[in-house]
């Protein structure tokens, strides 16, 4: 199974709705550009259909390095979690 | 942002109607649907990958009865996070 990518979403955007190929892909970089600046300022995105994205704030905790066994520190962080939605995990599964 | 808010910012930024931008926002999103289904996988990047993972069956607790109770096979899509917006998430 192959792997979709930017390049094969650009090439259905210009299929699909007939714009040139240099258009299709500034329209999909946008669109992609626009969720990734949402998301890099805390917010969330909600794709009715498909599913959200949205940041975490995870506390800082004890680790250990798994090689050595030396306890070392892992400072807060955020991460970024996405959730399907009912739709897609039905779609899955069906 | 949900969806329509999306397609909003695309039509301002790209100068597109509100039509036209929900063609491109709506093509992006069944694909990724489409594509999962068909158990594909979905990189793009910058941004993060997807993959579906097989879940075998397994015995479960019902939290609130505490019985036992058999949760069938299933299939679950998997996000995980692109370098950049991993790093453009988490900027301090």
């Amino acid at each position: 199974m192959g792997t979709m990518t930017k390049k094969d979403i650009i090439q259905k955007v210009h299929n699909k709705l007939g714009y040139s190929k240099k258009d299709s892909a500034i329209l999909v970089e946008q669109v992609f550009e626009i969720i990734k600046e949402n998301l890099a300022h805390g917010g969330k995105i909600k794709i009715s259909g498909f599913g959200s994205f949205a940041v975490k704030e995870k506390q800082a905790q004890r680790g250990r390095n798994p090689q050595t066994g030396e306890e070392i520190e892992i400072g807060s962080r955020k991460v970024l979690t996405f959730k399907p939605s009912q739709v897609l995990r039905k779609d899955l599964n069906s | 942002m949900n969806k329509s808010e999306l397609i909003d910012a695309l039509s301002k930024k790209e100068n597109l109607t509100e039509r036209q931008a929900t063609d491109v926002v709506n093509l992006i999103f069944k694909g990724f649907n489409d594509e999962l289904k068909k158990g594909g996988r979905i990189e793009i990047r910058g941004f993060g990958s997807f993959v579906v993972r097989d879940y075998g069956s397994y015995t479960g607790r019902n939290p609130k009865t505490g019985g036992t109770i058999q949760v069938a096979p299933k299939k679950l899509p998997f996000f995980k996070v692109g370098k950049e917006l991993k790093e453009r998430v988490n900027i301090k």
